[in-house]
């Protein structure tokens, strides 16, 4: 080995954007694929590597922070562009509560930014690690959707490059067509890379909650339509082994916000120290508990464990109001840090969610026999959460008037098949009440299903937008050709 | 979930190898152990025909074969770019070997800041660019066996080595973070510690204490990778002994010592 040249390479000029080489994958853990993922710092950056997937006649999917449960961000035989190095909150207006960031800064970055000036985020998912360019794209939720919307419409602004190169500002005033079609588009128009975003002024860093347990669907589904009015978040968790006519019993999680005034100590609670989630859980380091939960990671498991927290739900509601901090509340999926491994972490494990959208008509009967149906196939969702809706102004919206049921269901190597037939058996009997499904969760539609679930107008007004924008089709990922390929089918193959 | 073969990890074959430092020495031969029970080796080394050589020599029955990649461990900048080129060749990794090593000469009285920086670029920096990307790939992949060359001269800042037993002490550090991030992704990290064996890197040395082969090297680290029971093990396994033994030495006497 030469000796005078080791000295020299040390001063080196490290290759912009960066790029690594990297085994990208779903959530959800059924679904990934090795690609090349590029982690541009800035807009100029997004737009050169752009530039040069193109000009190598790749494709490349557009990605967040992954926590999409499908595969949103998965693009075999393609390049992944992650926008999480882009993830400074850029200004916050302490007047409005209107908050300017990259777009890789995540829900986490900007409640911990707004929440000491006195404001939470208007729209927040059940995990507080998604970035605001994925969740723009995928135009979510949170457990607030009757009340505020989803998450497009607390968005004012958003800074896209386009397929072209080009960078553009949209909002409703300039160039609606886009913004309305950007949120909801699952990246397939263009990279979100700067979000503008509105926040709610809050007058203390707790919430108050009361549990209410109810012994069935209608009992869950009344009780929601009847405090529409008064609460401010409302969501029902649901054991979906329940049968007859306990059948979509639970426990329904209705808050409010405080009043100024109504919390004394309000400067103590508005500081990030006091909404930090537990370190443990009944004794046991949360970093540990998915070991616990994989134990009962089987029917009867699972069954006992949803019997069980219907039994404490009934003793929740014995306590009447109390308080929890806002993000104790609104992130029950990161109490426990990788939850997920409890459905197995070798490969072929894993978990889907499938949350099934239905108009207000028909929902108590579709989502009956959605249930009816998967314990008779022998797939009962582990988990069942219930949310309401009200439509919004985005092409692709999943929202409606009506509710969703979101579920989760283990996969594994040996259930695949029978699970992915059931699914496309349920699929059908959601269509068939009018329903919808939503891409950031979804693992199985097919493009009939996407088809028969938006108006056919609109379809074809994100198809022109499309072609028009991407006609070479830079922009991909495996949901999209899932989706919007031309299998004809109404689930994907397992 | 997309029906592509490309989606599923590791499911085609768990024999995909890499190592790197495979010229010679140990890292030879663990090449030619592995194409022997049918693995494909990404074989990375800087001496192109040295790489050729272990390409003809190492064939099997079996099915394996080498992937021969050159390319000096101080251009740290090529290791993206390699790393991309090793998945593709191999369609995926599954277990991968650091063995990149040297330990020149260093005399009594001598400080060269160069001579030391050149160990620290071979045996850490070169480690550390090619061991991050691969961690970063099993750990989404939830699976894989990372092995990391430290020795029993990180256990004792000795006389005679003293920038070679900090890089082997620091890399053993490292390889334990790594062992303890991977854990929960069910990611084996493996520190071995050869004690003196017979390879290029210690030709120069006067005399070797209880010297193995670097074949019995080898199979010993393939061995210990593989099983479940050593984190760290010392190769042969009559090292431990006198490892405790050094380590427990008062540092006033252990400066009179010749070790």
């Amino acid at each position: 080995m030469g000796t005078s040249t080791h000295l020299e390479r040390r001063v080196r000029a490290e290759e912009r954007p960066r790029r690594g080489f990297e085994y990208v994958e779903g959530w959800g853990m059924t679904s990934g694929a090795e690609s090349r993922v590029w982690k541009p710092r800035s807009a100029d950056e997004v737009a050169e590597v752009f530039r040069r997937v193109a000009g190598a006649g790749r494709h490349l999917a557009l990605r967040g922070a992954g926590r999409s449960y499908g595969d949103a961000s998965i693009n075999a035989g393609g390049d992944v562009l992650d926008i999480s190095s882009m993830n400074r909150v850029l200004d916050f207006d302490e007047e409005t509560g209107i908050a300017n960031c990259e777009a890789g800064v995540t829900i986490r970055d900007l409640w911990r930014h707004s929440l000491p000036r006195g404001y939470w985020p208007k729209v927040v998912s059940g995990t507080m690690f998604p970035t605001l360019a994925g969740a723009a794209g995928m135009n979510i939720h949170g457990k607030n959707n009757y009340k505020v919307g989803t998450i497009g419409d607390a968005i004012l602004e958003m800074d896209m490059v386009l397929p072209s190169g080009q960078t553009v500002t949209v909002s409703r005033e300039s160039q609606p067509e886009l913004f309305h079609a950007a949120i909801g588009g699952f990246g397939m128009l263009g990279a979100i890379t700067r979000v503008k975003i509105g926040t709610k002024k809050i007058h203390s860093g707790e919430i108050a909650v009361a549990g209410v347990s109810v012994s069935n669907l209608a009992g869950m589904m009344d009780y929601v339509d009847s405090h529409t009015g008064d609460a401010d978040y409302l969501v029902g968790w649901m054991d979906c082994f329940g049968k007859g006519n306990a059948l979509g019993r639970g426990l329904i999680h209705h808050a409010r916000y405080l009043d100024p005034g109504e919390d004394p100590e309000a400067e103590r609670t508005m500081t990030l120290a006091h909404q930090s989630l537990p370190g443990s859980i009944m004794g046991f380091p949360k970093g540990e508990v998915w070991r616990i939960l994989k134990l009962l990671s089987h029917d009867p498991g699972m069954r006992l464990l949803n019997f069980t927290k219907h039994q404490m739900g009934k003793l929740e509601q014995r306590k009447g109001w109390y308080y929890q901090s806002h993000a104790a509340f609104n992130f029950l999926l990161d109490f426990v840090p990788n939850w997920k491994f409890a459905y197995g972490r070798k490969p072929g494990h894993g978990l889907i969610q499938y949350q099934v959208f239905l108009p207000k008509e028909s929902a108590h009967a579709g989502f009956t026999e959605v249930i009816e149906r998967q314990q008779r196939l022998g797939h009962t969702s582990y988990l069942g959460v219930l949310k309401r809706h009200r439509p919004d102004p985005f092409l692709l919206t999943h929202a409606m008037d009506g509710w969703s049921i979101a579920m989760d269901f283990a996969v594994t190597p040996k259930n695949k098949e029978s699970l992915w037939s059931a699914t496309n058996e349920l699929t059908r009997v959601v269509l068939d009440h009018g329903g919808r499904f939503y891409f950031a969760k979804d693992a199985v539609i097919g493009p009939r299903t996407v088809e028969s679930m938006f108006d056919e107008d609109k379809l074809e007004a994100f198809r022109a937008m499309k072609a028009k924008l991407d006609p070479d089709e830079l922009l991909q990922t495996n949901l999209w050709r899932r989706a919007f390929g031309n299998s004809g089918t109404f689930t994907s193959a397992p | 979930m997309t029906g592509n073969p490309e989606s599923t990890p590791g499911k085609a074959t768990s024999k995909r190898a890499l190592v790197v430092g495979a010229s010679s020495g140990m890292g030879a031969a663990i090449v030619r152990q592995l194409v022997s029970e049918g693995y494909a080796v990404a074989a990375v080394a800087r001496r192109q025909e040295m790489l050729e050589e272990l390409g003809s020599a190492a064939s099997s029955g079996k099915g394996g074969r080498v992937l021969p990649i050159v390319h000096d461990v101080n251009q740290i900048d090529e290791v993206p770019r390699l790393f991309e080129e090793v998945i593709q060749g191999l369609g995926g990794l599954d277990f991968y070997v650091y063995a990149a090593g040297v330990m020149p000469d260093v005399e009594p009285e001598e400080y060269d800041t160069e001579k030391d920086l050149l160990m620290v670029d071979v045996n850490l920096s070169g480690f550390i660019a090619w061991t991050n990307p691969i961690a970063r790939y099993f750990h989404s992949q939830r699976s894989g066996t990372i092995v990391g060359i430290g020795s029993i001269a990180g256990d004792r800042g000795r006389k005679g080595a003293p920038v070679y037993g900090a890089t082997k002490a620091a890399m053993e550090t490292l390889l334990e973070s790594l062992r303890n991030r991977l854990a929960e992704r069910t990611v084996r990290v493996v520190t071995v510690k050869p004690g003196m064996i017979e390879t290029p890197m210690t030709e120069h040395l006067d005399k070797l204490m209880m010297p193995v082969s670097a074949e019995r090297a080898a199979k010993d680290i393939l061995k210990v990778s593989r099983g479940k029971f050593w984190n760290t093990r010392h190769i042969p396994l009559r090292w431990l002994p006198v490892s405790l033994v050094i380590r427990s030495i008062p540092s006033f006497l252990f400066r009179k010592t010749s070790i």
